[in-house]
């Protein structure tokens, strides 16, 4: 999105209910800031997150998707992060495959101890995706007013 | 069917009204489908905030609500409960996070109602789709699991017994008590620590509700909040303890006499079978099988000849208990930092450096010099003793110690150097600090009287090196207030090691799925409103397992947890967590993706009837049992036919959500 002829980024974060949210809360607690452009959308684990809806996202105009869980062996489900992780890891050779810039999609683990780590994890992939522009390929140019 | 929903924008006095134009934010959402009310209010929170929102739930006919407010983990039950007041299903409403996630990190106004509408847009997006729930009930075993038996795991163990539920304490060592059977003296009364505790352990011992499985550790925990199935290994102790009397002959005779004493932190020897102390609980004798040479060379039986009672038997093998549990406390501590990486201190060079835990056994009665103190390398009595606070606590980040305060060493160097200065008045003691930290209740006091009445030296520096020569320890250290280097030739230096949690709590946190903060301590619910719960429901922590804190303050949290599970336990059902996995029966094809990822083995198959264009048949679909299912959703994910979803989180509604910001 073009704000005042300066590329704002869309950004959209699944947080896990358990870890990052918390984390998230806790950055905004210490006052800590990050990027507006990121909007949280908070899921019960990482492994709730299905790879359609970062698809869905790209479809509808999002220009990064970060997917924020807890550290591996830290679950609260026991292992529900590993099913994330390699999912996503799947989702991302198939979006390499597509074209989609890798930089575009993003796995950390943020426990809900690490609000610093949030802030500082959110204001460097908002700099990553600012950097690569708009996403233009999976767009879907319906989807758009 | 439309929702009709209303809109709810708090300003949480300044904090969010200061950095979001809430009534912008209001006239906003107010303009989006389906949003029939929209207003703002400076307290939602506040009795009257409530009010409010009710009075409009009945006046507009709301099927919905949204609340942009502070953090779901902050307010969701509260407003949950004041929509069902309303008449409203609790699950019909959604919470736009507009204070941690906007108004406290952005400090443009703008920016932060541009944010705040869009998350507003959102949680509106999503509560569209939001159905009634209601949640399901599971029956709560009434018996509490109280991991760790020192002075934390004892103390909230009987207090849960004495109120009439059966609690079992699980320990590692072979004896309860823990760190405080270590020590000599408690800070700031200078009581004994063994005339206080071991009553304590003799109480717990004889409570009926209590079991205690010493020299015993939690091998596996499964379950939830209520219904916790633990699985329990008890270590061979190679004794019968139904037989052991605890006489003790077998530790005066067994030829195998120079093991290490780990009570006395290795400064004398014990032998193979021993009893860790005269007063330990279960007092039972215990045979070190990496020492005893029956079991390591099948020579020698010394033990089982002169057992009366006939308790000795080698062939005994670990065994296992499994017992359900509502709750489980955490209780399992810390230890001393190892002073490995502090060389400049000379630990590794001098038998005459001492950690502060060491200090305590040499000064003991019980200890390895019965309470005179000698040093440890020529048996000599040290005139010049200096003490160095702050070894590893409060360091920055070199990787060497940690970065918090462990709270408890000003305060015990304070009662060593008095001790050390009432019993012997020809030393001379020196204290460095960084500060002196003496915020309890007469700890000030204390610390005066060791600087004032009892002539300790409190130096304010730090010291830099310590030199073993000439059976002298020569310590340089700076005075920062005089602003002068000094060089002092010490008999014993004592140092004030950090505290760490103990190293077997990572791998339990993991095991029971609650949080841990980078240092390891157990995280808690919430830093001031639930200090003795931790985020994972049913799980309690009780004393420093969660921070470092003295014996006081350790009993205080240890009663909280008691009553905390106490209250949990005094419930006969729990209402469980609506937001489960359900599976659309007329998409499922049976095929067992969902069973295959699920952690908690809640989904099953049966075979039910469908009506079909050939008649009806019989098919194979996936059922969730509600009281096992947690609600994490990785069956919806795995599912290829998409017949899986999540109650409350469903696709159709994240997939909203997304709409609704990428808009």
């Amino acid at each position: 999105m073009q704000v005042n002829g300066e590329f704002k980024p869309k950004i959209v974060a699944f947080c896990c209910n358990w870890c990052s949210y918390a984390g998230a809360d806790l950055a905004g607690n210490n006052r800590l800031n990050y990027p507006a452009e990121v909007k949280i959308i908070r899921i019960p684990c990482s492994c709730r997150l299905n790879p359609m809806f970062i698809l869905r996202a790209f479809q509808r105009g999002a220009d990064g998707v970060i997917l924020c869980g807890c550290h591996p062996g830290d679950c609260h489900y026991t292992t529900g992060n590993y099913y994330a992780r390699r999912r996503m890891t799947l989702l991302f050779s198939m979006l390499d495959y597509l074209g989609i810039e890798r930089e575009r999609t993003r796995v950390e683990w943020v426990s809900a101890a690490e609000g610093a780590k949030f802030a500082a994890t959110m204001n460097d992939f908002v700099q990553t995706v600012t950097k690569l522009g708009e996403n233009r390929r999976l767009e879907d140019l319906r989807c758009k007013k | 069917m439309m929702h009709r929903i209303g809109v709810f924008v708090c300003w949480c006095g300044s904090n969010i009204a200061a950095t979001v134009d809430v009534k912008r934010v209001a006239e906003e959402l107010g303009k989006q489908p389906g949003v029939v009310f929209a207003t703002d209010y400076q307290y939602m929170c506040s009795q009257s905030g409530q009010e409010l929102i009710q009075s409009a739930i009945k006046e507009h006919a709301l099927t919905g609500v949204v609340i942009c407010s502070c953090s779901p983990q902050m307010h969701e039950t509260t407003f949950r409960r004041t929509v069902s007041k309303a008449g409203l299903n609790p699950y019909m409403l959604e919470i736009a996070n507009i204070r941690e996630q906007c108004s406290w990190i952005h400090k443009d106004k703008e920016t932060g109602t541009e944010k705040a509408i869009v998350l507003g847009r959102a949680a509106i997006a999503k509560v569209q789709l939001n159905a009634p729930l209601k949640a399901g009930e599971t029956p709560v075993t009434k018996r509490a699991l109280v991991i760790g038996g020192g002075i934390a795991g004892i103390q909230t163990a009987l207090d849960i017994a004495e109120a009439g539920y059966p609690v079992d304490i699980v320990e590692s060592q072979p004896t309860i008590g823990g760190k405080m059977a270590q020590l000599d003296k408690t800070f700031p009364t200078l009581d004994c620590a063994a005339c206080i505790l071991t009553p304590r352990m003799v109480d717990a011992n004889q409570q009926e509700n209590i079991t205690i499985y010493a020299y015993s550790e939690v091998e596996a925990v499964t379950g939830f909040v209520g219904n916790f199935h633990a699985k329990i290994r008890r270590k061979a102790r190679y004794v019968d303890e139904t037989k052991c009397t605890g006489c003790g002959l077998c530790t005066e005779k067994c030829p195998q006499k120079n093991v290490p004493n780990e009570f006395n932190l290795g400064m004398d020897h014990r032998r193979a079978v021993y009893i860790p102390f005269a007063q330990a609980v279960p007092k039972i004798a215990t045979i070190d099988a990496n020492y005893c040479k029956m079991l390591q060379e099948g020579k020698c039986g010394v033990c089982s000849k002169i057992c009366a009672a006939g308790a000795i038997d080698y062939k005994q093998q670990d065994t296992f208990v499994e017992q359900d549990y509502g709750a489980i406390v955490v209780a399992t501590g810390f230890r001393p930092i190892s002073m490995e990486k502090f060389d400049e201190y000379a630990y590794s060079q001098s038998p005459d450096v001492v950690t502060s835990l060491e200090f305590e056994r040499l000064m003991n009665a019980a200890g390895p010099t019965s309470g005179t103190l000698l040093r440890p390398s020529d048996g000599t009595h040290p005139k010049t003793l200096v003490f160095v606070q702050c070894v590893g606590s409060r360091c920055s980040d070199d990787g060497r110690g940690k970065p918090y305060c462990s709270k408890i060493c000003c305060m015990y160097t304070a009662k060593h150097a008095m001790l050390c200065r009432e019993k012997y008045p020809d030393t001379d003691v020196y204290v460095f600090y960084i500060d002196v930290r003496a915020p309890g209740k007469n700890f000030d006091e204390f610390y005066r009287r060791a600087a004032e009445e009892y002539g300790v030296h409190y130096i304010k520096g730090q010291v830099g090196k310590i030199v073993p020569e000439d059976g002298k320890l020569k310590v340089q250290a700076s005075d920062l207030l005089a602003n002068e280097q000094l060089h002092i030739d010490a008999d014993m230096v004592i140092l004030a090691a950090a505290i760490e949690p103990n190293p077997t709590a990572r791998s339990l946190a993991t095991m029971l799925t609650t949080p841990m903060d980078t240092n390891d301590f157990f995280t808690e619910a919430h830093p001031k409103l639930r200090p003795v719960e931790s985020a994972t429901a049913g799980i309690f922590l009780s004393g420093t397992c969660q921070g470092p804190k003295d014996i006081p303050e350790t009993v205080s949290q240890a009663s909280a947890c008691a009553a905390k599970v106490m209250g949990l336990l005094h419930k006969d059902r729990l209402v469980g967590n609506p937001c489960i996995a359900q599976p659309d029966e007329l998409m499922c094809n049976g095929c067992s993706s969902c069973e295959k990822v699920c952690p908690y083995g809640a989904i099953t198959y049966a075979d039910k009837e469908f009506r079909t264009f050939e008649g009806m048949k019989v098919r194979r679909v996936a059922q969730v049992n509600p009281a096992v299912c947690q609600g994490c959703g990785a069956c919806t994910v795995a599912c290829p036919s998409g017949a899986m979803d999540l109650k409350g989180f469903s696709n159709r509604q994240i997939m909203a959500e997304v709409d609704a910001i990428c808009k």
